[in-house]
């Protein structure tokens, strides 16, 4: 990263006089991967439009390389420094290579350079023998596959992409997206990555956003969102599906001790003694045994017995809610659920390092203990 | 029978022979027809984009309105342009009246809204993202028209079908603002009405048949134009 290329300050858009999109200040570096995940509502393509210009804030300005945009005078010429890829190809009813052109044309490239980045592009996404192609007549896939040649072959400084998966089917997905990773790789460009999917955010981004309400909620490396979510909501989308309140009983050597009610849980921290917490556990972390193995004297591991009290198949895994004082939800391969006989009412002690929590001090009562 | 094959036959002889006044009648017809509807284009084009690409109060009155018009009665269109062009009328001065330019004036009252409803239709069908997806790939605004009225072609092209076939083939207006004068403002469907109230139905028919080709012909030249390059 050298340097910010693109930036948001103090951006809000309303509809109707309600507040859509709040953003105090988001800046994407040179050729950084910015991925933006959020339910959905929260104002991540709202953002995304607002950050290429398509949609004017109702206050708040962009920057790019640091020169706010004027709207009007620079807007043209600024808005081409982008290109944009949506959740449907939108394609213009005409040839694939007329379309992957598009955007040179537009630009008025020169025609040998045109043909030269049409050709490249058609060639790396793979459509090339879909070139003399009728766009309407494309698959899903293809026609989201030329959608991306058109945004590349701009070859823009900044690339905004809006959910280009999530209207595809999972094969013709994971096909896709493991092409766009490389091609972002080996590309130099700046791009911004909107999505719900949070395993794209991961294996795309180079920091993740998270936006909640029209508000940029936290904004960190990949695995710090999903190891540390900055909250309770954040981190039941991030797939933290354990969220135990509790308060802190002791500390002592960076260690607390926190009672659930039910469970004494020690964890990491420096929180003071007496203050309520949210500890969040993420299910891959909490590990099965059977319970009559030996128990491990380790003051870093959390250990309860309990039995099985639900097994719902989530594609290779089981997710497993053992009931132990508290609920614990785990997930486990399906290999495991064999190896250890799991069946719903089996006896089994569910386990986690102190390491593996994540505290979250409480500001206000959350519904629900997840 | 034989009266329809007798004219079908005086018809084709009439062709054939390149009959002065014929073809000049048949050739009158056709320019005031392609010049209205050209200028019916030239209005209604950006007339109906851009009351499909705005919104603004009243819209569905307006579109209301255009639809109306879209049917709207040659007769009354000849009655109201007759009375602007009348010699004591507003455009008086300007001695308009049975001339081939207030037939055209009153055949662009005809075809204008058909023009434009069309437009309207054929542009709003495109969805609004397209809109978008296309100003984010660096399209200015007078490319993004142009390229959602090549997007819209198929009906733009019905548009032109629509506003030509509705001009050619009216009468009421070109009577009564042109005045069927021979040499000068007769044109095809005048000169059928005359034909047929003289009892010469023979040259009635002949006009028919010379009309039909006309409109024929138009049509299946746009219609070419419309298909190209559509495998499917």
């Amino acid at each position: 990263m050298s340097g910010v290329l693109l930036d948001a300050q103090g951006v809000t858009v309303e509809y109707g006089g309600r507040t859509i999109l709040s953003i105090d200040r988001l800046a994407v570096g040179r050729r950084e991967i910015l991925a933006v995940i959020g339910p959905n509502g929260s104002g991540k393509s709202t953002l995304l439009r607002v950050l290429g210009l398509l949609e004017r804030p109702a206050r708040g300005d962009i920057r790019l390389d640091g020169r706010r945009v004027e709207w009007g005078r620079d807007l043209l010429s600024a808005r081409r420094r982008f290109a944009s890829v949506f959740q449907e190809p939108l394609l213009a009813d005409t040839t694939v290579e007329q379309n992957v052109a598009l955007g040179l044309t537009l630009r008025r490239v020169p025609r040998d350079e045109a043909r030269r980045r049409t050709s490249h592009w058609i060639a790396r996404f793979g459509i090339a023998p879909l070139a003399g192609r009728q766009a309407r007549t494309l698959s899903g896939g293809e026609a989201q596959r030329t959608s991306l040649a058109r945004a590349f072959a701009i070859e823009p400084d900044i690339l905004l992409l809006d959910e280009p998966f999530s209207a595809l089917d999972p094969p013709t997905r994971d096909e896709l997206l493991r092409d766009l990773q490389h091609i972002l790789r080996e590309t130099v460009v700046t791009a911004v990555f909107v999505t719900h999917d949070r395993d794209e955010a991961l294996r795309l981004g180079d920091r993740v956003g998270v936006m909640w309400d029209g508000r940029l909620a936290q904004l960190d490396a990949p695995e710090e969102v999903f190891a540390r979510p900055a909250g309770p909501d954040i981190a039941r989308f991030v797939g933290v599906d354990n969220l135990v309140p509790g308060r802190v009983a002791s500390a002592e050597a960076g260690l607390l001790v926190v009672e659930t009610g039910s469970l004494r849980v020690i964890v990491p921290g420096e929180v003071a003694v007496g203050r309520s917490v949210i500890l969040c556990i993420r299910p891959e972390d909490v590990v099965l045994r059977p319970e009559s193995s030996e128990p491990t004297r380790d003051s870093a591991l959390n250990r309860y017995q309990g039995h099985v009290a639900e097994m719902t198949p989530v594609g290779a895994q089981f997710r497993i809610r053992v009931e132990c004082g508290k609920p614990l939800v785990a997930l486990v391969t399906r290999h495991s659920v064999r190896e250890l006989s799991l069946k719903v009412g089996s006896a089994v002690s569910a386990s986690f390092k102190a390491s593996a929590v994540h505290v979250l001090e409480r500001t206000e009562p959350v519904a629900g203990d997840g | 029978m034989d009266l329809v094959w007798d004219g079908i036959r005086r018809a084709f002889l009439l062709l054939v022979g390149l009959d002065r006044e014929v073809m000049a009648i048949t050739w009158l017809s056709f320019q005031i027809a392609a010049t209205s509807t050209g200028l019916a284009l030239v209005l209604g084009v950006p007339l109906g984009t851009l009351i499909a690409l705005t919104r603004f109060p009243a819209r569905d009155l307006v579109i209301s309105l255009i639809n109306t018009g879209m049917g709207l009665p040659p007769v009354v269109v000849g009655l109201f342009v007759s009375i602007l062009l009348w010699r004591s009328g507003p455009l008086g001065a300007l001695e308009l009246l049975y001339t081939p330019t207030a037939i055209v004036i009153a055949q662009l009252v005809i075809a204008t809204p058909i023009v434009t409803g069309l437009t309207l239709a054929a542009v709003q069908q495109i969805p609004p993202k397209f809109r978008l997806q296309m100003l984010a790939i660096g399209a200015s605004r007078a490319q993004l028209l142009w390229l959602l009225l090549s997007e819209a072609r198929l009906p733009m092209l019905a548009a032109v079908m629509a506003g030509f076939g509705g001009v050619i083939s009216e009468i009421g207006a070109s009577m009564m603002v042109g005045g069927n004068i021979r040499g000068q403002t007769r044109v095809l469907t005048t000169a059928t009405v005359m034909e047929t109230a003289k009892g010469s139905f023979d040259v009635a028919i002949a006009l028919s048949v010379i009309l039909l080709a006309l409109t024929f012909l138009v049509n299946y030249l746009l219609t070419m134009l419309q298909q190209r390059r559509r495998p499917s």
